[in-house]
């Protein structure tokens, strides 16, 4: 689950201005993921078309018993909000994190805006409210690793559509209190698995894992599957932060 | 230096997909060892991770027994809850490029692989060359092809017209070792086993599906190996010539 953390401050910083011109210019969304003239980046683009046009639609990963539940590693990020990683140049410390956690989540609220006609921010409690569902799936690494869990979430689909998404959708943006940000599109967003889970093995989601609420998108690797959510912002069009030298569809 | 009679020379197509296969052939292998040396840990069964025993280890990278965990913890007071730990150690990964240059050179294999088993069955090279005649269905020819492999190898051979044992390891390969390491690593898609999930059956799961491919790959590269050797021994010239131009 390694992936470059492209957000560093400078990087943020930079980013941002960037993106700000970006949107002035209206030259950073594209339609579809784009590929840099880098002929790595036209073969992930290949091997995403390819699967959206022989896969069928959306199949259901293998969903396995509570016997099957093994040992699972936390890699990435553990915990923004640990102040030992303050001056780490590769994890980024949020402040936000740690007072949140410090207040048990109470306070934390999970945004939801872009193309929906109902913007608004979810607390846990809210997304708790919906209801759930539980599956135990295997959590595919990059590394070369896996490891199956129990995950009790809310059906990303749910959520979407309680916030109103509008029909021109195409991609759903997820950001997390690390700075780390992933898109997927509205094939793997409306899956019936692609849940923001708040559980694991039956206890909250732990720290080193997530906590309070993480994405498990159970039909690509387990980079995609964002940790620490904290803002999910839905598009008509690709958003561009330039190649970060990982594949972008990770099915594979 | 005898030119090759017509009828030996390897076709045109046969010598296109050759060299289409050896370039994509030696990218999933140096990406592959990339990606080996990421978590050089291999497992069977369903699930297997640095928190659970391997089946072996090898020491190809510093994430080799890295050991670099923090205290491992239970999610539950409950007995035989599951187990974590967090990682502290930052591990060498260069996957970003290594799994794109793997799929990308695995869609020139395979479709070079289509290919050729497509012209090979309409134009009867299959048939014709790399199955074996009905008389050499023989273990007696079989043993004499394999023991002639030790002795002094006539320096010209035949370009396109095999020996049985020649035919029997291009058989492996070809719908063998290449059909396996192509299915096994399907296997670790998490869309194609959401699709078909019958993959995960067949190779024990898909932990299992890496070990084979692993295997299988080094059973390919061990050809490759023997493969180049037999070239130079038989006359790598008249081999190189055979195999480009076609003369």
């Amino acid at each position: 689950m390694k992936k470059k953390y492209h957000i560093t401050r400078r990087k943020a910083i930079v980013a941002g201005l960037t993106s700000l011109g970006g949107i002035l210019l209206t030259g950073c969304v594209k339609k579809s993921p784009p590929t840099y003239g880098n002929l790595l980046r036209m073969g992930d683009a290949l091997t995403y078309a390819a699967h959206r046009a022989l896969l069928p639609g959306q199949s259901l990963v293998k969903e396995y018993q509570q016997s099957d539940i093994s040992a699972f590693p936390a890699t990435g990020t553990t915990n923004p909000g640990d102040p030992a990683r303050r001056g780490d140049h590769e994890v980024a410390y949020s402040e936000a994190y740690a007072r949140l956690h410090s207040g048990s989540f109470n306070d934390w609220r999970l945004q939801v805006e872009g193309r929906v006609a109902r913007p608004g921010a979810y607390s846990l409690a809210d997304l708790k409210g919906f209801s759930a569902r539980t599956q135990i799936t295997r959590h595919t690494c990059e590394e070369g690793w896996n490891a199956i869990a129990e995950w009790t979430g809310v059906p990303l689909r749910t959520v979407l559509n309680s916030a109103g998404i509008m029909t021109s959708a195409r991609y759903v943006n997820f950001h997390a209190y690390d700075g780390y940000m992933e898109s997927i599109d509205m094939l793997d967003a409306f899956h019936p698995q692609t849940i923001l889970a708040y559980g694991m093995n039956g206890q909250d989601l732990p720290v080193p894992h997530g906590a309070p609420v993480r994405l498990r998108v159970e039909t690509q690797i387990g980079y995609k599957s964002v940790k620490y959510l904290q803002r999910i912002v839905v598009t008509d069009e690709f958003v561009d932060t330039g190649d970060t030298g990982w594949a972008w569809y990770t099915g594979i | 230096m005898t030119a090759l009679s017509a009828n030996t020379r390897h076709r045109r197509w046969v010598r296109l997909s050759h060299w289409l296969v050896t370039v994509s052939f030696f990218a999933l292998a140096f990406s592959g060892y990339e990606i080996l040396m990421v978590h050089p840990r291999l497992y069977w069964g369903e699930t297997g991770n640095d928190l659970t025993p391997a089946l072996f280890e090898l020491p190809i990278s510093r994430n080799y027994h890295h050991g670099g965990w923090e205290k491992t913890e239970h999610f539950s007071k409950t007995s035989g809850s599951p187990l974590s730990a967090s990682r502290s150690y930052e591990i060498f990964n260069q996957n970003g490029w290594g799994r794109s240059l793997h799929f990308l050179a695995a869609w020139v294999l395979v479709i070079t692989g289509l290919f050729y088993l497509l012209a090979g069955i309409f134009s009867g090279h299959i048939k014709q060359r790399l199955w074996p005649a009905a008389k050499e269905f023989s273990a007696r020819l079989f043993s004499k092809d394999f023991i002639s492999h030790f002795r002094k190898i006539p320096p010209v051979s035949n370009g396109g017209n095999y020996g049985l044992l020649q035919k029997y390891t291009y058989m492996a390969v070809i719908f063998l070792l290449l059909p396996l390491t192509a299915m096994t690593g399907l296997t670790m898609s998490p869309a194609i086993t959401a699709a078909y999930p019958f993959l995960l059956k067949i190779f024990a799961g898909a932990q299992s599906a890496r070990t084979i491919h692993f295997f299988a790959s080094f059973l390919l590269l061990l050809f490759l190996v023997v493969h180049v050797i037999m070239v130079i021994r038989s006359g790598f010239r008249q081999q190189m010539r055979a195999m480009t131009i076609g003369k």
